[in-house]
């Protein structure tokens, strides 16, 4: 196990790194999100099949790349980073992460491909750690009726995958589901009511949700790394450069104080979304429960404050939309919220450390 | 060398020598056989091999017998570096076995009444006569000075030229007449740090560490290593100052508020990621030197254990309101976690003091770390002599 990145990892860092400079700089992005169109699809289509993001989680045999959850940390770090709009986090890791754990072995090859892409229906905000409200149902022709709300990736996928009663999943094709985009705090990565009116459905099998969104959880934190990366550089380029009283206002004590706390966090948020990653990575280690928390409740709050204290200190510009750092706020506000809440990852610590609550 | 071959040589010296006998003798002999600290070089303590591998003579050497870290922490971790760096070879070969074994305990000559923060402008003279340096001066907040045999110590030798350029650097004889070690009472009750008077005392030129006039560059490399020694220890998952305040937590159910719990939580979490830093620094320093990224460390070690500290007073309620002694005593030792805990409440009041106080570890990171400009400065090219005091 190390916290470092390995060679291959920053290979595969570069690339995508590379990749998104090119066609998901702050511009495009700022212009993608009032379109009728908010992901990305092609860019999403030149991820899978030029890199082979989509596959990253599934085996060789099944048509992925055989990697690991150290690897998709590195991707989503970088498209935390680049805040780019596209379904990774949504099709090639939690409905991938579903279908693995089911075992399945069809659509599956399809996602890995990037042929199709795929959203597990549950609120983005749905916690690891509690069970969800009853959304959908199955009816006695098997069909499946109900709705649930603020889906992440759901607009885009051509397969939903859907959580049924305590722990079946079905096969819905999207175009038998009405999707709704809502207006959405996140503009790069919108959510959407899903409404299931008598949809013809296959059930692939049974899962433990609670798993899934862990896994999701514990890789989140990498995103939100990403995007607390950004914030500090971006930050620290501008103060930098901005004068006012005839320095640059990164001169000033108070405002380098800041800085160090904030970078100070931001090398814990590594240590964090690093150690949950390798946790998850090796089936059969250390047991990645403790990490996943602990990873999830520090970086969702160190984005959050970084993409915070990057507004303020880019002044009245930060104010503005026409400047990207606010893309990285609401991205960081509904991360935070994001599979858990801090305070919910804390509360799992409180279990997993043996530091129990009040009776 | 490959870890198999340095556990394999711990092995044998373990085999050879008899752990249940003379301590030091033990101590010695395993400095000798290189096992002390296995990145130094041959003959001096180590092998020249990767600093990670200590891990590896670590493991084989547990449940013999240990240094007393408490006492020997400036030698360890602060000389030792230093005259690695900058020592003749007979000055290696004269202070490293001993410093190592605990034999000459080691204590910090830098900080004085008029310089703390400001090192550079620190004003204890050294003036040369012949093939010695005669020194005259106060130091403060001497940690260990009763019982040393030995000081580094960063004296004026200019003051004509600006502050940084007129320090040179010197080992000092603590037992050389002229110095007078007197204790100061802390906060914590015990004289743990004291003063120094530096009255005419004499050292050989062959006390020199380093240039004359370089003392600054080589103080350089004690406070870098010192902000990794503050800190920068491995800690298991869930244990220093947060397994302490976990303890009381687990066995007094009766103390628990929700309150308490949603602090003790967020402080343990934030333990944790600390620690996972720390490991990750440690991987990437494994072969180099520390470099600014320590200062980081050290920060949030102190804040921790001042949070958390304080927290286990709170916690324990009425027997937060007792303390264990308060008597005015010279201590053995430094320990952190030790004692009761309205002693570690205050003893870590330090923590963000000792060794660089954290705004000036902020100041640090912000300028060498994240490269901004540093403050309009009145006093770089100024004389030392001319700068207002
Ligand atoms: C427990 C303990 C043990 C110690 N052991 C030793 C020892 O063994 N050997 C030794 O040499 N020294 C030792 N010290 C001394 C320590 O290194 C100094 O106390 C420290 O460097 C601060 O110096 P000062 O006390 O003069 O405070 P000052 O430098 O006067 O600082 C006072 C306050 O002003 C702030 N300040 C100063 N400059 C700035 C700036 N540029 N920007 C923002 N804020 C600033 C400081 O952060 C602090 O809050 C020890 C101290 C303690 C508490």
């Amino acid at each position: 196990m190390t916290l470092l990145y390995t060679e291959v990892e920053e290979e595969l860092r570069a690339s995508v790194r590379d990749l998104l400079a090119d066609r998901c700089g702050p511009d495009a992005v700022l212009a993608r999100i009032e379109s009728a169109a908010p992901y990305d699809m092609e860019l999403w289509k030149t991820l899978s099949r030029d890199i082979g993001v989509a596959g990253l989680l599934v085996p060789e045999a099944l048509g992925g790349a055989g990697a690991t959850a150290r690897e998709v940390a590195v991707v989503l770090e970088e498209l935390g980073r680049a805040v780019a709009p596209v379904p990774f986090l949504t099709s090639a890791v939690l409905a991938t992460k579903a279908l693995l754990e089911i075992g399945e072995e069809d659509l599956i090859q399809e996602l890995a491909s990037g042929e199709a892409t795929a959203a597990l229906v549950v609120p983005l905000a749905a916690s690891p750690y509690r069970s969800l409200p009853e959304g959908v149902t199955v009816g006695a022709d098997g069909t499946l009726s109900g709705q649930v709300r603020a889906v992440a990736g759901a607009d885009v996928a051509d397969v939903l995958l859907v959580p049924v009663g305590p722990g079946a999943l079905y096969q819905v094709e999207a175009g038998d589901a009405r999707i709704e985009v809502v207006p959405s705090l996140d503009l790069t990565r919108p959510v959407a009511t899903v409404t299931f009116d008598g949809a013809p459905g296959e059930v692939l099998g049974h899962f433990e949700r609670g798993k899934v969104l862990a896994f999701g959880a514990g890789l989140l934190a990498s995103e939100q790394l990403g995007v607390a990366q950004w914030c500090l550089d971006t930050t620290l380029a501008y103060i930098r450069e901005r004068h006012q009283f005839a320095r640059p206002i990164g001169s000033f004590q108070s405002i380098k104080h800041r800085m160090a706390d904030l970078w100070l966090d931001v090398v814990r948020a590594r240590a964090a979304a690093r150690n949950a990653a390798d946790l998850l990575a090796e089936p059969g280690g250390d047991s990645p429960e403790l990490a996943v928390a602990v990873a999830k409740a520090w970086c969702s709050e160190v984005a959050l404050h970084v993409a915070e204290e990057s507004v303020q200190l880019h002044g009245g510009i930060g104010m503005t939309w026409e400047h990207p750092v606010h893309l990285y706020l609401k991205r960081a506000k509904a991360g935070q919220i994001a599979l858990g809440s801090p305070g919910a990852h804390r509360d799992a610590v409180a279990e997993l450390a043996d530091l129990p609550a009040p009776a | 060398m490959t870890a198999e071959e340095v556990e394999s040589l711990a092995r044998e010296f373990l085999a050879a020598h008899d752990p249940g006998g003379d301590r030091l003798e033990f101590l010695r002999a395993r400095f000798d056989a290189g096992l002390a600290w296995v990145h130094f070089p041959a003959g001096l303590g180590g092998l020249g091999v990767h600093r990670e591998l200590q891990q590896v003579v670590e493991r084989v050497l547990a449940g013999t017998p240990q240094l007393d870290t408490g006492v020997q922490g400036i030698g360890l971790g602060m000389a030792a570096p230093t005259i690695l760096a900058f020592g003749t070879e007979e000055q290696k070969k004269r202070f490293l076995r001993p410093l190592w074994t605990g034999e000459e305990i080691w204590c910090q000559l830098f900080s004085e009444p008029g310089a703390g923060s400001d090192l550079a402008t620190l004003a204890t003279r050294a003036v040369r006569d012949g093939d010695e340096w005669v020194v005259d001066g106060q130091k403060v907040w001497t940690s260990g000075a009763h019982h040393s045999r030995w000081a580094i110590l960063v004296a004026r030798t200019d003051a004509e030229v600006p502050k940084h350029r007129g320090l040179t650097y010197f080992v000092c004889d603590m037992h050389a007449p002229g110095v007078d070690v007197r204790p100061l009472r802390q906060i914590t009750g015990e004289a743990e740090f004291n003063e120094v008077f530096l009255t005419g005392v004499r050292l050989g030129d062959d006390l020199r560490l380093g240039e004359v006039g370089d003392g600054w560059r080589v103080a350089q490399m004690t406070l870098m290593n010192e902000r990794v020694a503050i800190g920068g220890a491995p800690v298991r998952r869930g244990g220093g100052m947060a397994g302490v305040v976990a303890e009381t937590w687990r066995s007094r159910p009766e103390l628990r508020t929700h309150d308490l719990h949603r602090r003790l939580l967020r402080l343990w979490v934030e333990a944790e990621v600390t620690r996972l830093a720390g490991a990750r620094l440690r991987e990437q320093l494994a072969a180099g030197q520390p470099g600014p990224e320590g200062s980081g460390m050290k920060l949030s070690f102190a804040s921790l254990n001042q949070a958390l500290s304080g927290l286990d007073v709170e916690l324990r309620g009425e027997e937060g309101l007792e303390y264990d002694d308060w008597s005015f005593r010279r201590s053995d030792s430094v320990d952190f976690f030790g004692r009761g805990a309205g002693y570690r409440y205050l003893r870590a009041k330090g923590n963000s003091i000792e060794g660089g106080t954290s705004e000036i570890l902020r100041n640090i990171v912000a300028e060498r770390v994240l490269g901004l400009p540093s403050e309009p400065r009145v006093d770089k090219d100024v004389p030392w002599k001319d700068l207002p005091r």
